[in-house]
């Protein structure tokens, strides 16, 4: 219990880091860090599979993703990224306030599960699942990876002039 | 054979796709046989296709699909306005791989909604709203100007919002039933109904479509994205694609499972008469063309959402037969701006004035389109209006049925400053040489305007014959 508490202490401080790092690649190591507790703690809640899934894509392929087209850019300046700390200090300033009222006001109540629980699914076979009882899900999915396709290709495509013959 | 409304889009994309010459070129005919296919379907009902239970695609998918009325009701309206974007789309789009994207995304985004008016199931719901949200981000950008990218990434960013809030409530909600089918979740909250994460959950779902119908307070993105995004795609938005992934959903989920409690009606009665007021007064001040119908739009949604509120089943056939005239009305406005945006070069209503000499059909159809949105009888939008006003009366909500009605008249104010400004009266100087549309344009416009007619004149007669209409009065 002790653990998982300062998982996600850990959790909420990566992710805020996500968010008010001023330069980007230090946001997605916050990201990549988010992803790799919230595998961990996937792991600890008896759900192996879903961890793998989640240290694998969001922790791995996606950070790499981003770092890959950060390395396109150019690196701030350092009067620059002064200057976007400022920037990223006076709008976000409010979000510890906020967190740290949410964690007074949460432990001031005692949340407990006030519903009927239901039963225990009777499929447990992720495979089973997956294959046979959510395939309108899983072409969704094939559909969303084509719409990722097309936006490339319409948004990030520009056609080259072609050479004049000489 | 209900899984041929995702399956024959899905072909129909692959088709258009394949690496063969001429595949491209038949993009727009395809597409085109697509939506007529489904508009017949639904207006002609052949007992063979809907009544078909064992056949090759029937266990395709998985999960159970089920129409009832309402469900036809959307079938028809993404059938005629996804054909009136797409032609649109043909008439107004300079770039041939511009319209052949477009085409693209049209049928991604056709196979989102008409799996939302399909699914019985939350997080499939889930899944076939983002899919329709993609698919609108990039036609929002198709032609990467620079307004457009920006009023797709407004969108894009509150959507994203929407629709984390629907995922943690889709968590929440199977903590507390066990799956996401809307029987059985249904039957989970109503037995926890008094807990507060189930309470919790509702509220967290019902944020998502109401920022993505764009109701007020949740209408910020609404006017940038439809006024920047270009007119095929416009019609599309203020259409269809908002009212199924923000309305629809709305509507099915509160019928079919979170059920009219009194807290829900009274959230639903509120943000309506408050879209319908905001939405009205916020139109009469703009002087851009598409961001005034953007206006007109939240609040003719919120006369939808109030239908809703009620309760009653006259309410609701109100509320559906209102979703269907505006999807329609507002689809040929968006046609009226699309033929000024490519003669006029601009939707600035400033810059015009008198244009009916010039342009008699897009004038005339717009009056058309704008008496029937005030309710002006016999038009279509009087009946859906009156349905709702009645209902709101007859069950002794009679401030929220004054709203409505005076909100009427704002809706005329507006619509009467727009067409006396761009319209009416003298012919402005320099716009001698403007020309009407293209026949297609022109055919569409027409079409659209005997619609609205025909529903207004015929409407009692349809009631009893037309499948998606005779039952809707449950």
């Amino acid at each position: 219990m002790m653990i998982d508490l300062i998982l996600l202490i850990c959790l909420v401080l990566a992710a805020f880091w996500a968010v008010v790092a001023a330069r980007m690649l230090k946001a997605v190591v916050g990201l990549a860090l988010t992803s790799v507790i919230v595998s961990i703690l996937m792991f600890r809640m008896n759900s192996p599979l879903a961890a793998v899934f989640e240290l694998s894509v969001c922790a791995g392929l996606i950070p790499v993703i981003f770092i890959t087209t950060i390395s396109f850019t150019k690196r701030l300046s350092w009067e620059a990224y002064l200057e976007r700390k400022k920037e990223i200090f006076s709008r976000f300033w409010y979000l510890p306030v906020i967190l740290v009222i949410t964690v007074v006001l949460l432990s001031r109540y005692k949340i407990a599960a006030d519903f009927i629980l239901p039963q225990a699914p009777a499929v447990t076979d992720v495979r089973h699942v997956l294959w046979n009882l959510r395939q309108s899900d899983l072409f969704g999915q094939i559909i969303i990876l084509l719409i990722g396709a097309f936006g490339v290709v319409t948004l990030f495509k520009v056609k080259q002039p072609k050479d004049k013959p000489k | 054979m209900l899984s041929l409304f995702i399956l024959l889009p899905f072909f129909c994309l692959i088709a258009v796709n394949l690496p063969v010459k001429g595949a491209r070129r038949l993009a727009f005919w395809l597409t085109a046989s697509l939506f007529v296919l489904q508009i017949l379907a639904v207006l002609l009902h052949p007992s063979v296709f809907w009544g078909m239970k064992e056949d090759l695609f029937a266990n395709f998918f998985a999960i159970n699909f089920s129409v009832n009325n309402l469900s036809l009701v959307i079938f028809l309206t993404i059938g005629i306005v996804g054909l009136v974007s797409l032609i649109i789309g043909k008439y107004t789009l300079a770039n041939r791989p511009d319209r052949f994207h477009f085409t693209n995304l049209l049928l991604t985004a056709l196979i989102g909604m008409n799996a939302l008016a399909l699914l019985t199931d939350l997080f499939s719901m889930y899944v076939f709203i983002e899919v329709t949200a993609l698919s609108s981000f990039i036609l929002i950008a198709v032609q990467r100007e620079k307004t457009a990218l920006e009023g797709a990434f407004k969108y894009l960013i509150i959507s994203t919002i929407a629709s984390a809030l629907m995922l943690s409530s889709v968590a929440l909600i199977l903590l507390v039933s066990g799956s996401t089918s809307f029987d059985v979740v249904s039957a989970a909250l109503k037995a926890s109904s008094g807990s507060v994460f189930v309470k919790l959950a509702v509220a967290l779902f019902l944020c998502g479509p109401f920022i993505k119908s764009g109701l007020v307070p949740f209408h910020g993105w609404l006017p940038d994205a439809y006024s920047a995004a270009p007119s095929a795609v416009s019609v599309l938005l203020a259409g269809i694609i908002t009212k199924v992934s923000g309305v629809y959903v709305l509507m099915k989920l509160v019928m079919s499972v979170f059920g009219f409690t009194p807290v829900i009606r009274d959230i639903l009665m509120f943000a309506g008469a408050l879209s319908i007021v905001f939405g009205a007064l916020a139109a009469i001040g703009q002087k851009d063309f598409k961001r005034m119908l953007a206006y007109s739009s939240i609040s003719q949604v919120g006369y939808i959402i109030i239908g809703l509120g009620c309760g009653t089943k006259l309410a609701i056939a109100g509320a559906a037969l209102h979703f269907f005239n505006h999807a329609v009305f507002k689809s040929l406005l968006f046609t009226n701006a699309a033929v000024m945006e490519q003669k006029l070069g601009t939707v600035d209503m400033d810059k015009m004035g008198g244009l009916t000499s010039r342009m008699p059909f897009t004038g005339m159809t717009s009056l058309i389109a704008f008496l029937s949105t005030a309710g002006i009888p016999p038009l279509s939008g009087f009946w859906s209006k009156l349905l709702i006003v009645v209902a709101l009366w007859t069950s002794g909500m009679h401030g929220y049925a004054a709203i409505a009605l005076l909100a009427s008249v704002l809706t005329l104010a507006y619509f009467l400053s727009m067409q006396r400004r761009v319209f009416f009266g003298k012919l402005r100087p320099g716009l001698e040489a403007v020309q009407e549309a293209g026949t297609g344009l022109v055919i569409t416009q027409v079409a659209l305007a005997l619609v609205i007619l025909g529903v207004g004149l015929g409407f009692p007669f349809m009631l009893k014959t037309l499948a998606p209409l005779k039952n809707i009065l449950w």
